[in-house]
């Protein structure tokens, strides 16, 4: 059983949440993921690696409520446990100095590009970080964002804060000046690291995405979830998850991650059911 | 009863063992094989010949007491029976179920030659059950010895070697990378197979309460430690890791939506329990049209799986089951399952297509399966392994209409044990090498069993080389031998 420390709520949506996982911990590195299953009835989950602490033996994780598992997760307070805490899983981001790097973060995404964009940063790169999400409720940590960038770009779908813009809009802007590029990070939603990919192909600035398949096992035994890249399938959990962006077949991965939608719609009213039943029981109680 | 003469044993006919009706069985996940009641297990024990040289034995890769456990049974003295059993097989309720008799103990029966041997594997079961329900073979251990031994996977290699280590008085920890130990038993093998909880798991419970094993779930060895600093801690490990790493075919469309390997399938319907679905988190799904590619036990597992969740969707939904096919290059002679598996498999209506290789998997603009192009084959000369070559008949092509693949093509090692493992010699298959009566690898102070070792095989295979290695790594640390020193 893995306890949970501490939680925060980052936005509407975002929550953070530290755990105890002493041994995980130790070899965590940026880049990297966990899976975690809340319980007997849980599905196995992968999430980014947020941050580490070694020495206090915790793992921070972000996340954001899409579905059943992460609604239940949304509801776990400090000192509840989990089931499965397992990893450190998948290869650390390769980080060195590049020279100017841009790192894109979306919606949740904005969590797994801090630390990287953070060691980036250390190792002396010129980091330049564009966070977006859908709307101002959405965003967080642009202070610690901006502590680790040379220069910071918010932007939201909506403008209700920051630029009103998508990601790629100051990115190509950025592409298109002065300064030379060596490398783009971009995480996020799938459809938006395709655009990232996309925005960059032109101007062949190294596109590294962090992948976010469905998974089971994480460690090479299911493949499920595999992605197809222009020299054959791989398997995200073991050979990435960080993968050169120009080469992933985003539209075969966007069709996989629709692949149980059905069945995910059914495990949240499922999840809601019992809910209610629950409050109903505390009620007559 | 009265001792009967050799020719009235041979007039009793093989006891066949009750199970549920095809047509009821896939519509659930419960054991499909009921077992022997104490009455039919003592008759057929009954047909065997006490041979003075017990060719049976030499069939079982463990060396089983064949002869004594079923004297002891015929003769109602159960605990004999165990104690016979236990000797060399500690676990004869998973093997009584999995073993692939047929082509083992039972092969070398002497009344295999004329056509019904003792049925070993079912005597087998009930003994293993009777001592699952009683306990009455309590596992010991000697005084702490101070030393330890880390055992890297709970399959049925790492499973049998603790045993043995453990019951030597040394202090040993199981690493898993799992959240459930068991390997293949628990996340490949069904449940209509081979029972998760009273069987595999009271099993599992049994040993770490007797013998005070420590099994470390959620542990990916190569990643949240290294074989390495493993070695710095314990005295010596024990790799069982087994064979998990599943194979694609290499052709086109392999990524579209409802293309999966057996291994996922299975991981979904047995580990996660996705056929308990929303009850469990984890779906499952198949479609109308099924094809499994392959013909081993694992492609039985997944065709017969596959055909009960048909059955249990179709009663929701009130609508037709549907079909699942096996889709085999080579012909029914070849077919590498266990005898048992294939006879359940047609009883519940299961189609077989020999003869068949998919060449590419067809999609639509979504990104969904809709089909399959095929090439008949046919057999030519026999090929490395012995069976014949299946060889493409040109112009043979078809396409058939399915909406979900599952490759059951055999699976490799999964590489991330061998993260920090220099020294450590391997196959270019990716297996570990590794003395077979021994386990010794070519790294100091590391041993090896099962599937890692040999690629994919068979449980008792399994066993037997975790068993040899530990008796290895007890002389080891008892200092008599030391393997490694120059
Ligand atoms: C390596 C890796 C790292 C990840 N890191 C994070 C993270 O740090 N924070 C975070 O919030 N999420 C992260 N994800 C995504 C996260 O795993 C999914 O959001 C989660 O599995 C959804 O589970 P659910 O039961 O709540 O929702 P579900 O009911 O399973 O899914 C609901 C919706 O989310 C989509 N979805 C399902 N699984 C995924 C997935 N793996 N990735 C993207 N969309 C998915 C579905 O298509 C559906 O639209 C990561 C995924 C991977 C593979
Ligand atoms: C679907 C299916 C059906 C089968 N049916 C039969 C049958 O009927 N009869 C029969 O005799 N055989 C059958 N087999 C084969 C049999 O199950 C295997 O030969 C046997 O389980 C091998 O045992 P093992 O201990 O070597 O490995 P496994 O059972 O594979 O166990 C290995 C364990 O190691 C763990 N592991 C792997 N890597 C790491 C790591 N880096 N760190 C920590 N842990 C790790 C795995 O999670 C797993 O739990 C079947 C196999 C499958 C897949
Ligand atoms: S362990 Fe397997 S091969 Fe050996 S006697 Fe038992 S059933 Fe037969
Ligand atoms: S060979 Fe057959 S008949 Fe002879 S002892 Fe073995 S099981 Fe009995
Ligand atoms: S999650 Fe199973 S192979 Fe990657």
């Amino acid at each position: 059983m893995y306890k949970i420390l501490h939680k925060e709520v980052l936005s509407d949506v975002n929550k953070l949440m530290v755990v105890d996982a002493p041994e995980v911990a130790r070899k965590a590195q940026a880049g990297q993921f966990i899976i975690l299953r809340i319980d007997e009835h849980g599905e196995r989950i992968p999430l980014t690696v947020a941050d580490y602490d070694r020495e206090a033996g915790t793992i921070t994780i972000i996340f954001q409520e899409v579905g059943k598992t992460t609604m239940q997760l949304g509801t776990l307070e400090p000192g509840d446990d989990l089931a499965t805490f397992v990893g450190p899983l998948g290869h650390p981001s390769e980080i060195e100095d590049y020279g100017t790097v841009v790192c894109v973060g979306g919606g949740v995404g904005i969590a797994p590009i801090y630390p990287i964009a953070r060691s980036l940063h250390e190792a002396g790169n010129n980091v330049i970080s564009i966070i977006g999400a859908r709307n101002q409720s959405l965003l967080f940590w642009e202070d610690k964002m901006r502590a680790v960038s040379d220069d910071l770009i918010v932007c939201t779908d909506d403008g209700s804060y920051g630029r009103k813009a998508l990601v790629t809009e100051p990115l190509k802007e950025l592409l298109e000046g002065e300064r030379d590029i060596d490398r783009v990070w971009a995480i996020g939603p799938a459809i938006m690291m395709k655009f990232v990919s996309l925005t960059t192909q032109p101007y062949q600035v190294p596109t590294i995405v962090s992948l976010n398949t469905i998974m089971i096992d994480g460690t090479g035994m299911c493949g499920g979830c595999r992605v197809l890249l222009e020299d054959g399938a791989q398997f995200v959990c073991v050979d990435g998850p960080e993968f050169d962006g120009h080469k992933v077949d985003w539209d075969n991965l966007l069709a996989r991650q629709q692949f149980y939608r059905e069945e995910e719609r059914i495990a949240v009213e499922h999840w809601e059911e019992h809910c209610r039943l629950n409050a109903a029981l505390e009620e007559g109680a | 009863m009265a001792t009967l003469t050799q020719r009235e044993r041979l007039r009793i006919p093989r006891q066949e063992m009750p199970s549920q009706d095809p047509q009821v069985r896939i519509g659930n996940f419960n054991e499909v094989a009921l077992g022997f009641t104490l009455e039919l297990a003592q008759k057929e024990a009954e047909r065997c010949l006490q041979c003075a040289i017990p060719h049976c034995i030499e069939g079982c890769p463990v060396g089983v007491l064949i002869p004594q456990f079923i004297r002891a049974l015929r003769e109602g003295d159960m605990h004999g029976a165990v104690e016979a059993m236990k000797v060399n097989n500690s676990l004869p309720a998973i093997c009584g179920r999995v073993c692939p008799q047929e082509v083992q103990c039972e092969q070398s029966c002497v009344l295999a030659k004329k056509g019904q041997p003792v049925a070993i594997g079912r005597l087998e079961r009930f003994v293993g059950d009777y001592e699952l329900a009683r306990r009455t073979c309590p596992l010991e251990r000697n005084p702490a010895t101070g030393k330890r031994v880390a055992i890297v996977g709970a399959g049925p290699a790492g499973l049998t070697c603790v045993v043995d280590v453990a019951h030597e008085g040394h202090e040993v920890v199981i690493f898993e990378s799992l959240h459930t130990p068991g390997g293949v038993l628990v996340y490949g093998i069904p449940e209509f197979r081979l029972p998760k909880q009273t069987v595999v798991q009271s099993e599992i419970d049994y040993a770490v309460e007797c013998l005070g094993i420590q099994i470390r779930t959620d542990h990916v060895i190569g990643r949240i430690a290294t074989l390495n600093e493993l070695l710095e801690e314990f005295d010596a490990v024990f790799l069982g890791t087994g064979a998990g790493l599943p194979s694609f075919l290499r052709i086109p469309g392999i990524n579209y939506n409802g293309v999966m390997s057996a291994n996922e399938f299975l991981t979904r319907v047995n580990l996660m329990k996705g056929y308990l679905f929303p009850e469990y988190d984890t779906p499952v799904k198949v479609g109308k049209k099924v094809a499994v590619i392959g013909a081993g036990n694992v492609a039985m597992d997944a065709a017969r799986s596959s055909l009960r969740l048909q059955t249990l969707q179709a009663q929701k939904s009130g609508g037709e089951p549907g079909e699942v096919h096996i889709v085999y290059r080579r012909s029914r002679a070849e077919v590498p399952a266990r005898a048992e598996e294939v006879h359940h498999a047609e009883e519940e209506g299961v189609i077989f297509d020999f003869l068949t290789n998919p060449v590419e998997i067809l999609g639509d603009e979504k990104g969904n399966v809709v089909g399959m192009r095929c090439i008949r084959m046919e057999l030519g000369e026999p090929d490395a392994s012995g069976r014949r070559r299946p060889i493409p008949i040109e112009g043979s092509e078809f396409e058939m209409e399915v909406d979900t693949v599952i490759m059951a093509l055999g699976t490799s090692p999964n590489p991330l044990v061998f993260v920090d493992a220099a020294g450590l010699e391997r196959s270019k298959h990716g297996t570990v090498v590794a003395d077979r009566q021994t386990g010794r690898t070519t790294m100091a102070r590391v041993w090896a069993g099962g599937d890692v070792v040999t690629g994919a095989a068979t449980v008792v295979s399994a066993m037997g080389a975790g068993k040899r290695a530990a008796a290895d790594i007890n002389a080891y640390l008892r200092g008599e031998i030391n393997p490694w020193a120059e």
